[in-house]
């Protein structure tokens, strides 16, 4: 992590992600999104860090990223994904869900789908209609599923102009998060410290599973989960704590690791290369854990590869997937022990950093101090 | 930059009438004036009393420039990091450090220029194009005055050095010089250029001789007829004796070493080395600050300082700060000739060069639409420790003064207002009630948003203003009927009354309807159910239900009976309880026991004893009457039959 570069962009970022790569290609990340917040006028924006071929003398490419296109949104942008190469599904705090359409040829950018009253806290229809923001999305072609602080759980179909199922009043709280588990399968997380396993198969507004953190009820920002162990998940609480539940085993987290000062907006297993972790906080800090030290036997080959090549360290953490031994570092972690490696990936304290995303050996983060930072050598 | 002394221009407000003192003035947020006006009361002359439109006069633009915005916020990194730094390094050197930090602060302006100045030459319309202009200049104007407070007051260069780093000024605000040279050089025989001459001047004006030799020589390269005479102005540039930083001579053998050299200068000129040429003369006059010679260049100089600072370079090398203001003031007078009078910028200089900082901060807050260079400017000389000796008859001292209206310019601005806070964080005297006023008024139109509010007050423990807004968005919650979310925003808020309210209303209706709603929130209350007597008695009634489904019949019916003999159950919603029992009473085995069952009676008179047998007032109807009759009867009924098997099994218990 030695070169970042920071852009400041006159507009906070609520939410940045990289476009994926399409599978087995061996193209590396070059065009993310963002979105803002808390601006007059807000803006889902595609940027590009790739500089169209050119490498200037000493094989680094520059850093700086260069807007692309740009789309103005109504409302704040509360979530941001993106649906496959084109398309972007946006999360708006007035309760539509927009998906955005990107013409590479003309570089522009265009609303292909909305649905507007997605979330809402009295009915569409009714005259005392009000909205309510809508606070997380997840996407699996041709699948979106919403949650919001209404507590609804929508899926869409990015094809279909009504919703394919609603779960109303899913949660009493505020839904913050929402991921995919085992197709049809949902996990949400709640603002009263709430784990939540929805199946889509059932009828009925329960949920099929519910895990929590005992006594405090510690809201939960945020939630991801483990790449290739579908049981794996990843929280972050208002605390700033980082839980690892695996969802197979009892309601409790498996580990309860201290972390940022305050709220983590988001945490993010790298996908291709698990063992590695990145979170983010309202304490203006963005860390990077890295689990695989805590294993020295499995150490030599797998850094080494990681370290010269991202490439490489794909391949080798696909093989690695396949090993039981090497799948459960994040589950072995003991906090008691500590050998978990963290950096800190910010060169100063900043404001809040609301959002990450990391693809390759690239890494994206957005903040309230006007900025996006980017990095292409998280390996190096 | 604005005219202090223009003619005020006229505004006209549509929709005002005076006639009935409507007219009304007032500073709004971020040096914003408005006015009432009567507009949209024709439109709806039935509607009732509205809120008046409100004309805005004039606001703070830049604030809402995009590229200003980058400003605010890269700035605010380095503020907060000054702040951190005097922390981190009490008492030790921080010359160097505070150096660091005022640049730093430049290039930040310097980046925005470059951006605007982009913008301005990119934009298609004119006036934008003019805007953004005029931006550019007063950014250029704003940088200028820092470089020379950074080497005045910062830096605090000393005989010597102090000529070094003005020149370097100079240099860095009069660069129209490098495109006069690019433009010069590009000719293919620079010599015949017809600018050759102004650029060679400008460079020996500068004090970049250097670069005037290597144009000397071209010209000698060109003309073999002056090539000796150059090559002779060339040596007299090269041998000038010039500070060099890394050098350890004397201020006493410079001047020795200069005055020598100077003598030289003058003899050539004296025996007419230079007379065939008039260019050349010039030039070793100027090399001699020849004053009158130097002002004849004003077209070249441009402004009244390079004027200074080139004379100061040709006649008082090692000139000292404190002389600096005489040199100012002449070559101030010099240059305007008396035909025109200073501008704001000019005379915020000549404080400068007076080591004036009030005066110049003074003059800044006047000149400039702007809180940002004032305030940054203020704040990084008090950390040099320049502006202690002055407090304000308004309680707080200078800096903090200004710093509370930048951050208050900040909180007006929509978006800005995170910046803010840690500018109102380093006032210690108002900054925390200034803050606790402009916090509660941040709109909060998401949770999310109000979770980093909520985080600015709890970080400072400003409890009053988390209730406050824990408030606000229960009652957000209870109005979109989201009860659980109400709940947990007024545990959070620790509130106890609206956890009351909020409790008050789940049991009723769950009276409604017969079940409990959110049961996800309610089952894992844990400690927080000690918040309120009643969210206690919600919590404990909802594990009642709990136990009773999960036929734990023995544990539900004490849990019952406490609920009741404790008082913790609201009078009201005894008779519910007490009907809850009347299947725990109708169960096959005995439940309650005898004990259990008086206290339950007990209870049940309890409740029939107060209220009147025959209740017309309560408007209920007979037939609500007679139910309630019967429940009492069938209660009276099932208690007295449990009693009665009560009894003859702990009867017959104890006889076994």
């Amino acid at each position: 992590m030695k070169e970042i570069y920071a852009k400041f962009v006159s507009q906070k970022i609520s939410k940045t992600r990289w476009r994926p790569v399409p599978s087995g290609s061996l193209q590396t990340a070059e065009t993310f999104t963002t979105g803002s917040w808390d601006n007059e006028k807000n803006y889902v924006s595609l940027w590009s860090i790739g500089d169209f071929g050119h490498v200037d003398s000493d094989g680094g490419m520059d850093g700086d990223h260069q807007l692309l296109c740009e789309s103005k949104h109504h409302g704040d942008v509360m979530d941001l994904q993106f649906l496959d190469q084109e398309r972007i599904v946006a999360a708006s705090s007035t309760g539509s869900v927009t998906v955005f359409l990107h013409h590479q040829n003309n570089q522009t950018l265009s609303v292909s789908h909305q649905w507007t009253t997605a979330h809402y806290h009295t009915g569409p229809g009714s005259p005392s209609y009000s909205s309510a923001p809508c606070t997380g999305v997840v996407c699996n072609n041709p699948e979106i599923v919403t949650v919001g602080e209404d507590g609804r759980i929508n899926l869409f179909s990015a094809d279909h102009k009504e919703s394919v199922r609603t779960i109303d009043n899913a949660d009493s709280s505020t839904l913050h998060a929402v991921t995919f588990l085992r197709t049809p399968e949902i996990l949400t997380v709640n603002s009263i410290g709430q784990l939540k396993i929805w199946d889509f198969r059932q009828p009925g507004n329960e949920p099929s599973q519910i895990l929590s953190l005992t006594g405090d009820r510690v809201p939960l920002h945020c939630v991801d989960r483990h790449p290739n162990q579908q049981h794996i998940v990843a929280t972050g609480g208002q605390d700033g704590m980082l839980s690892i539940w695996d969802v197979r085993l009892g309601t409790m987290p498996v580990s309860l690791l201290k972390a940022h000062e305050a709220e983590m907006w988001e945490v993010h297993f790298h996908p291709s290369n698990p063992d590695h972790l990145f979170t983010c906080s309202e304490d203006g800090s963005l860390w990077h854990w890295d689990s695989s030290t805590d294993v020295p036997e499995k150490s030599s080959l797998f850094h080494q590869g990681g370290r010269n090549s991202p490439l490489l360290a794909h391949s080798i953490s696909n093989q690695a997937a396949a090993h039981p031994s090497l799948l459960t570092s994040w589950l072995s972690a003991d906090p008691a022990k500590d050998r978990m490696e963290i950096t800190s990936l910010l060169p100063t304290k900043t404001l809040s950093v609301n959002s990450l995303d990391v693809l390759g050996s690239c890494l994206v983060c957005g903040t309230d101090a006007e900025a996006i930072y980017v990095t292409r050598q998280l390996f190096s | 930059m604005e005219d202090l002394d223009g003619e005020p221009a006229v505004t006209l407000i549509p929709e005002v009438n005076s006639t009935k003192k409507q007219l009304c003035f007032d500073w709004g947020p971020g040096e914003m004036l408005t006015c009432e006006t009567s507009f949209n009361k024709k439109a709806k002359p039935e509607a009732e009393p509205t809120c008046p439109y409100i004309y805005i006069l004039r606001k703070d633009m830049d604030v809402h420039s995009p590229i200003l915005r980058k400003l605010f916020n890269e700035s605010h990194g380095i503020f907060v990091g000054l702040q951190r730094l005097e922390e981190e390094l009490s008492g030790r050197p921080r010359k160097a450090q505070l150096v660091r930090v005022s640049k730093n602060y430049r290039s930040v302006i310097r980046a925005c220029m470059e951006e605007m100045h982009q913008a301005a030459t990119a934009a298609k319309d004119p006036a934008s194009s003019s805007q953004l202009s005029s931006q550019v200049s007063i950014l250029s104007a704003v940088e200028l005055i820092w470089n020379l407070c950074e080497i005045l007051f910062i830096e605090v260069a000393p005989a010597g050095p102090l000529l070094l780093h003005l020149l370097d000024w100079v240099q860095l605000h009069m660069c129209e010089v490098d495109n006069l040279s690019a433009d010069v050089l590009g000719n293919e025989n620079p010599s015949k250029h017809d600018k050759f001459w102004n650029l060679v001047t400008v460079l020996v004006l500068q004090g970049r001789l250097d670069e005037a030799r290597q144009m000397l020589s071209k010209e000698a390269d060109a003309n073999p007829g002056s090539a000796a005479m150059c090559r002779v102005l060339g040596d007299l540039m090269k041998t000038m004796p010039i500070l060099s930083p890394g050098n350890t001579q004397t201020l006493t053998e410079l001047e020795l070493k200069w005055q020598h050299w100077h003598e030289e200068c003058e003899r050539y000129l004296q025996d007419g080395t230079f007379a065939p040429s008039p260019h050349l003369s010039l030039l070793c006059q100027i090399l001699l600050g020849n004053e009158a010679v130097i002002l004849e260049q004003k077209e070249l100089l441009g402004t009244w300082y390079h004027l200074m600072v080139t004379q100061l370079l040709y006649s008082h090398p090692t000139v000292k700060p404190t002389e600096l203001h005489i040199y100012a003031q002449s070559s101030l007078d010099l240059f305007l000739g008396g035909e025109s009078s200073p501008e704001p910028l000019d005379n915020i200089l000549m404080a400068a060069f007076e080591f004036d900082i009030h005066q110049v901060i003074k003059e800044c807050s006047i000149a400039l639409s702007n809180w940002w260079f004032v305030a940054h400017l203020t704040d990084l000389l008090d950390h040099c420790q320049l502006l202690q000796s002055h407090s304000l008859y308004f309680g707080s001292n200078m800096r903090e003064f200004i710093l509370l209206e930048y951050a208050s310019g900040l909180f007006a601005h929509h978006s800005l207002w995170q910046l803010g806070v840690d500018y109102f964080d380093h006032c210690p005297e108002s900054g925390r009630v200034s803050l606790e006023l402009h916090i509660e008024r941040v709109p909060l139109n998401t949770e999310q948003k109000a979770l980093k509010v909520l985080r600015v007050c709890e970080q400072r423990g400003m409890t009053e203003q988390v209730r406050s807004i824990c408030k606000i968005l229960a009652m957000n919650a209870v109005r979109n009927n989201r009860l659980g979310s109400a709940l947990s925003w007024s545990i959070r808020a620790k509130d106890a009354a609206f956890a009351t309210l909020v409790s008050d209303r789940f049991l009723r209706d769950y009276c409604e309807r017969g079940c409990f709603s959110d049961l996800d929130l309610i089952d894992n209350l844990g400690p927080a159910m000690m918040l309120s007597d009643r969210l206690t008695f919600l919590g404990k009634y909802r594990e009642f239900h709990r136990l009773y489904g999960e036929k734990r019949f023995v544990a539900g019916a004490s849990l019952l009976l406490s609920l009741m003999t404790s008082q913790i159950a609201p009078r009201s919603f005894w008779m519910t309880l007490l009907t809850d029992a009347l299947p725990l009473l109708e169960q096959k085995q005995v439940i309650f026991s005898a004990e259990q069952t008086y206290e339950l009676m007990r209870c049940l008179e309890d409740l029939t004893e107060g209220r009147p047998t025959c209740s017309e007032p309560d408007g209920l109807g007979p037939q609500a009457d007679d139910v309630e009759t019967t429940k009492v009867e069938m209660l009276r009924l099932a208690l007295a039959r449990n009693l009665a098997r009560a009894i003859i099994k702990e009867g017959s218990l104890e006889g076994s």
